[in-house]
């Protein structure tokens, strides 16, 4: 095997070689600062990730979909967001959370069972809720997109989805809804080859990103582990909704390195051959190498990266266990804004 | 001045989205056939015309779609109102009603409001094809962080849809098919009872009759048919299903003693076991007779041909009533 099979097919956009080595113009549109900032928040995501798998085997959050191996495809898009470009996440972005500035404390209050849906505030970071439900989302995006667009803003909404949530007809949906509005939205699919125990082939026959024919609106094959080419996919496909060109749909090819969440075990569908061959295409390993051999990081800058994200997941550790139980109250706080009279007496009872 | 008109529940219900449309530019009105055509039942009628289409819309075959992009407008600062063309054409949004629209204001501890109403054409009696007479009131009703009003009248529909559109609440507006024509005069008010308010239709001591929507009218027709065998049957309007005037049920049960309710939907699991459920717990040793329940039977709704030997008849609400009477 040289590659993970759902790679196959047609050839991604790629700017950087698996190895590192530029196959494409790399100037897409990031200052040296700005590159450097997106090696660190990968390597601040991964340690991040890594926390949240001990985290849960400690007992500190329920269940944890970890995203090793997504980080490319994950920071690539957020960073190529303006500030009020707002973001409609699945379970699996926490890497995008962090880069869009939601508080990680807040967003694990989800998987530490201490709230549902957007602990964090979702308007004020331009985060949507954490959203289980596969596919439902993106008809939210499009929803505010068409809304944004009506009050005369030029912001776009974004909306993560992964391979299998493909097979909804959400999805259908809100591309079709998209597309006929022309609504200022980008549906980006990060293909990670696995919905669970479904392999990417079982969910469709064709390729993900060739239906946006379809729908009349452009579609993007691009290399998820490459950083770079994701970005200036994504800026691409965001400027394109900013002209009000409407939507794009971008597949971005990566691999889910671990299991799909720490309730799972992947052992039982999956060949552990595969991952070890889809861990020589590490979009860390990648993007630092040809940082590296450009002159743009040395040894010392990685190895600060490598402390800041070290004091990062400890910071949130520390404060993360700190939080006790939230109070009963909640249960009955936001269900209306206008409560009924029947729940008023429910929540004396309840709450004694 | 008082308005002497005579209006259909079609024409208030058309008036109502009018008079949101035009005090609250943030209230868009859209869903499969409202917009040029003015909706199957017309109830849209000349609102894009009057509004525009940026505000009044048609939109692709996609419920679940028109309601998701209803919560996305949500945190866009948009209040929408849709429409569902049928009862069972409404069960593709069930998700998005479920998992998003009850619950998105508790999921963002109260910071995103979810003021969408979602317009249900609903109930049968208008020899509909299949799937064109549906009540899918509990699966609403029994979902929490929904509101579900349905009206009986024109003058209550114009009033209740004003309250559903202006409440930060989400409100599933169940339209009884059977009633969109029959007319009544009066004026049209935003003022009176809102969500959660019950009313008395019809005073009597001997018994209640409780019903919603469609079958208020065929309970007020069985009432005036007991009367003259000295039955003074008393008949409430639930208007609002969730959350349901509890308040007027309890003063009903004690004061009469006796309970009917009626309903299209089938018996189990219906309106009627958490009407009889919550007069049992407030006035259990008020009763003097079991609470009855004359409702539609356990089997999908049935075709034309059939449907008046499904839906409640005047018959069978007048001999439950004389039963708990009697008892």
């Amino acid at each position: 095997m040289e590659a993970p099979e759902h790679w196959a097919g047609t050839e991604p956009e790629r700017v950087l070689a698996h190895d590192g080595t530029p196959v494409g113009d790399t100037d897409v549109g990031l200052s040296d600062d700005q590159l450097r900032a997106a090696l660190r928040w990968m390597i601040l995501a991964r340690r991040l990730d890594a926390e949240c798998i001990a985290l849960q085997r400690q007992g500190e959050l329920t269940v944890y979909p970890g995203f090793e191996g997504q980080e490319a495809a994950q920071i690539g898009s957020a960073l190529a967001l303006g500030a009020d470009d707002f973001v409609w996440p699945t379970f699996r972005e926490l890497a995008a959370a962090i880069v869009r500035g939601v508080d990680p404390v807040q967003y694990l209050w989800y998987h530490r069972g201490t709230w549902h849906g957007g602990p964090y505030d979702p308007r004020a970071t331009r985060f949507g809720p954490i959203c289980i439900p596969v596919a439902t989302q993106l008809c939210h995006a499009v929803g505010y997109a068409i809304g944004v667009a009506k009050d005369g803003s030029d912001a776009v909404a974004l909306g993560y989805i992964g391979d299998g949530a493909t097979s909804e007809g959400d999805f259908h949906e809100a591309m079709n809804l998209a597309a006929v509005f022309r609504a200022p939205a980008v549906v980006f699919v990060q293909n990670n080859g696995w919905a669970i125990s479904v392999p990417t082939r079982r969910q469709t026959a064709g390729e993900i990103w060739k239906r946006a024919e379809g729908y009349g609106v452009p579609g993007v094959r691009v290399d998820g582990n490459d950083v770079l080419a994701v970005y200036r996919a994504t800026a691409d496909a965001v400027a394109r909704a900013r002209r009000g060109d409407g939507p794009t749909l971008i597949e971005a090819l990566t691999y889910r390195i671990g299991a799909h969440s720490t309730a799972d075990d992947a052992g039982r569908y999956r060949d552990p051959a595969e991952v070890e061959v889809a861990r020589r295409f590490d979009p860390i390993v990648r993007f630092r190498a040809w940082m590296s051999a450009s002159g743009r990081i040395d040894e010392d800058g990685v190895a600060s990266f490598e402390d800041d994200a070290e004091r990062f997941a400890n910071d949130v550790r520390a404060s993360l266990v700190a939080e006790g139980s939230p109070p009963a109250e909640w249960m009955f706080d936001w269900a209306y804004a206008e409560p009924p009279a029947t729940l008023d007496r429910q929540r004396r009872e309840a709450l004694g | 001045m008082t308005d002497a008109a005579q209006h259909t529940m079609v024409g208030a219900l058309n008036q109502a989205l009018h008079d949101a449309l035009r005090d609250d530019d943030r209230v868009l009105v859209f869903g499969e056939d409202v917009a040029c055509l003015g909706g199957v039942f017309r109830v849209t009628d000349g609102l894009l015309d009057g509004f525009g289409g940026d505000r009044v819309f048609d939109t692709p075959i996609s419920e679940a779609g028109i309601v998701g992009a209803a919560v996305g407008l949500a945190f866009a600062g948009w209040k929408s109102v849709v429409e569902m063309q049928f009862d069972a054409f409404s069960y593709p949004a069930l998700e998005q009603i479920i998992d998003h629209v009850a619950k998105m204001r508790m999921r963002t501890r109260g910071r995103v409001d979810m003021p969408i109403v979602v317009r249900i054409p609903a109930f049968g009696g208008i020899r509909g094809k299949e799937h064109h007479g549906e009540s899918p009131e509990t699966y609403y009703v029994h979902t929490a962080g929904l509101k579900v009003v349905t009206p009986s009248s024109p003058l209550d529909a114009y009033r209740l849809l004003r309250h559903a559109i202006a409440d930060p609440d989400p409100v599933i507006f169940l339209e009884p098919k059977s009633r969109y024509w029959p007319k009544e005069a009066g004026e049209l008010a935003f003022d009176g009872p809102g969500i959660g308010v019950g009313r008395v239709v019809r005073d009597g001591g001997a018994c209640t009759i409780v019903a919603y929507g469609s079958m208020v009218t065929r309970c007020l027709e069985a009432a005036a048919r007991l009367e003259p065998g000295g039955i003074d049957a008393r008949v409430v309007d639930l208007r609002s299903l969730s959350p349901l005037d509890v308040e007027l049920l309890e003063r009903c049960a004690v004061e009469t003693g006796r309970v009917v309710v009626v309903h299209e939907a089938p018996l189990t699991l219906g309106m009627g076991a958490e009407v009889a459920a919550r007069v049992m717990e407030l006035a259990f040793d008020h009763l003097a007779a079991p609470v009855a329940r004359v409702t539609g039977w356990d089997v999908p709704y049935p075709p034309a041909a059939l449907e008046q030997r499904y839906l409640p008849s005047v018959e069978r609400i007048v001999e439950a009533a004389r039963e708990v009477v009697s008892y």
